[in-house]
């Protein structure tokens, strides 16, 4: 039998005889809840970085880059009391590194293409969407403190701490990327265009050299000192520091591990409270 | 742009029928109101005592040159920006103490198509689809009902950063329909679009409101608010200065206008008579471009008269257009200044 094709399809005949149609679409009956939309955005998010190779690469190869100078060119020319270089560079970089990456750029670009615009408009609990950004930017900034450490490891890092140290070490590193996020997404909302975000993001760049990350603080002129030795980086720094060199550090950093980890806790959760606040502030505002 | 002007206003008419027989199963309430709004940034006065009314089953044109306070209503009416006074509801709905009700109500598609690029067209409706509320299944269907609808079908499982411009705002159009707004709002849907795609665009809003969905659209765009609109509001300085069919505001603000362009410039003195006989008002001549420009009663039967009374005297002629007055000229004749 001779098999007939389909006159139209349906699509097709939709097209052509719109004012037979009524909306196939039903309005939802109630609006998405905070972990909807937090995960919907979050997964955005991760997507679109798994999705652009460039991001990936240019990501990888400067900080790959940026470890290795450290290491190689400026490492033997800074005297860390005994430290081999790598045990003292690894852990910082690790510690940092929600301030090297995060989601400045993103926001900014998120802000200026009118993406924000439609999310503001939609019945979404708009702190969820802040969320999300974090929680996404969290991994990220995560995943680039992996690969930094699996290279430190190839360039001699070799830590001294049992595995509980390093375990707790490894989180603590995790909850600075999640603090640090909310300090490049204001700055992201603050900058609305990617442009001006690429700019803003150098402004970190004294928080992170002004602190024991890769030089000691007491090779820094006696003004810059307790500048250097009382802001959060360093004592996130000093933390992760003291976990993964182990043992007994208060000779090395005058305070004992419990002390040094409180303090770096006490940081992460005072910044992360500062800059969610004014994150959301910024953008719940209209 | 030339002599079809006549046929211009008949789609949406025969789409007016198609709406007020199909359009009553909703009620004929009022969907945006705005009284006495005010809006300044700084200095500047976005927004200036303007008072709008939107009814159901109508779309609304806002027609205005930039600046004149367009972007600023629709961000209102998207509860994205909050009027400093005066009130706005949507669907009896208070936006200024109800955002987060009037969201649930609304669509968005804004100025620049605010899709993800490394996403597919499928994946960006299926998120905007959950942020409206839809559970994972619905939102699937949402999104796959809702590309046929602005002709995508066939392009959903690609990437985004693969599609042109019009496809893309497409796809933004089709973004803002996965929740079933009950007013759609489109800031100058086709602004920075080649003359083909602006035509797909216009069929794409023009099959969404035939299935029942009141629009808001911002246009600066004449033609554009004369083929989807019923009622078109005309705004500058954050306020209304007319508002009518697009037929009453023809009528009421711009005359059709006959350009001719001339083989020899040496015959002006036997054309410019009989576009000045013909013509509502006296001719302007261009001598770089050789035209005559004059505005006319009646178009058709104007620039047939033209023909007829040049091909008498013997005039040599380039090109002879007819074609609707520009938003220059529309502004000139309404405030009686130029812009």
């Amino acid at each position: 039998m001779n098999s007939m094709p389909p006159l139209n399809a349906p699509a097709t005949a939709e097209m052509r005889s719109p004012e037979m149609r009524q909306r196939a679409v039903s309005a939802p009956a109630s609006p998405p809840t905070a972990l909807t939309t937090a995960a919907t955005y979050a997964g955005r998010t991760l997507r679109q970085y798994i999705r652009t190779p460039q991001l990936i690469i240019v990501n990888s190869v400067t900080s790959v880059m940026f470890l290795l100078i450290f290491r190689f060119v400026f490492g033997g020319a800074i005297n860390t009391n005994g430290i081999p270089y790598a045990n003292f560079l690894i852990p910082s970089l690790a510690a940092a590194s929600g301030l090297f990456a995060g989601g400045i750029v993103g926001v900014a670009e998120d802000a200026e293409s009118g993406f924000f615009d439609r999310l503001r408009s939609l019945p979404v609990p708009r702190p969820a969407i802040m969320v999300g950004r974090s929680m996404a930017d969290t991994i990220l900034i995560t995943w680039g403190t992996v690969v930094t450490i699996a290279v430190g490891f190839a360039v001699g890092f070799r830590p001294k701490g049992n595995a509980a140290e390093l375990a707790l070490a490894f989180l603590l590193c995790v909850g600075f990327a999640a603090a640090w996020s909310w300090l490049q997404i204001f700055l992201g909302l603050v900058a609305k265009t990617a442009q001006a975000a690429q700019g803003l993001s150098f402004s970190v760049f004294p928080l992170i050299f002004v602190s024991s990350a890769y030089v000691p603080v007491r090779s820094m002129p006696g003004w810059m000192q307790p500048i250097a030795r009382h802001q959060p980086v360093t004592s996130m720094v000093d933390a992760v520091r003291a976990l993964v060199i182990g043992g007994d550090t208060r000779a090395m950093f005058g305070a004992s591990q419990a002390t040094l980890v409180l303090k770096a806790v006490a940081w992460t959760i005072g910044i992360a409270m500062v800059f969610a606040g004014l994150t959301v502030r910024n953008f719940n505002r209209r | 742009m030339s002599t079809n002007i006549g046929s211009v206003s008949s789609p949406p008419k025969s789409f007016d029928q198609s709406r007020s027989t199909s359009g009553n199963s909703q009620s004929d309430g009022v969907t945006i109101q705005a009284s006495g709004l005010h809006k300044s940034f700084g200095a500047t006065v976005a927004i200036d005592d303007l008072n709008i009314e939107c009814r159901s089953g109508q779309v609304t044109a806002l027609l205005g040159p930039n600046g004149a306070g367009k972007s600023t209503f629709v961000r209102m009416v998207a509860t994205l920006v909050r009027p400093d006074a005066g009130t706005l509801s949507v669907c009896g709905v208070d936006a200024v103490t109800h955002p987060a009700e009037v969201r649930r109500l609304i669509g968005l598609a804004g100025q620049s198509a605010a899709v993800e690029p490394a996403l597919t067209g499928h994946e960006n409706l299926v998120m905007v689809a959950k942020l409206f509320g839809h559970r994972k299944a619905a939102a699937v269907a949402a999104a796959q009902s809702v590309l046929g609808e602005v002709g995508l079908s066939d392009d959903g499982g690609r990437l985004v950063r693969e599609y042109s411009g019009g496809m893309r705002r497409r796809l933004d159009l089709a973004a803002s329909l996965v929740g079933a707004p009950r007013v759609l709002l489109l800031d100058e849907p086709t602004t920075g679009l080649d003359p083909r795609t602006r035509l797909e665009l216009w069929d794409s809003v023009r099959s969404l409101v035939a299935s029942g969905t009141d629009v808001l659209l911002t246009t600066q765009y004449l033609e554009e608010a004369d083929r989807l609109a019923d009622r078109v509001v005309i705004i500058d300085h954050g306020r209304v200065i007319a508002t009518g069919s697009p037929s009453e505001l023809k009528s009421q603000a711009g005359r059709d206008v006959v350009v001719l362009t001339l083989s020899r410039t040496d015959e002006l003195a036997l054309a410019e008579p009989v576009l000045r006989h013909i013509g509502t008002d006296a001719p302007r001549f261009d001598p770089i471009a050789r035209a005559l420009t004059v505005a006319v009663e009646n178009g058709p039967e104007a620039l047939s008269r033209v023909l007829a009374e040049l091909a008498v005297s013997n005039v040599g002629i380039d090109d002879i257009t007819l074609r609707r007055p520009t938003l220059d000229e529309v502004f000139l004749t309404l405030t009686g200044t130029p812009r």
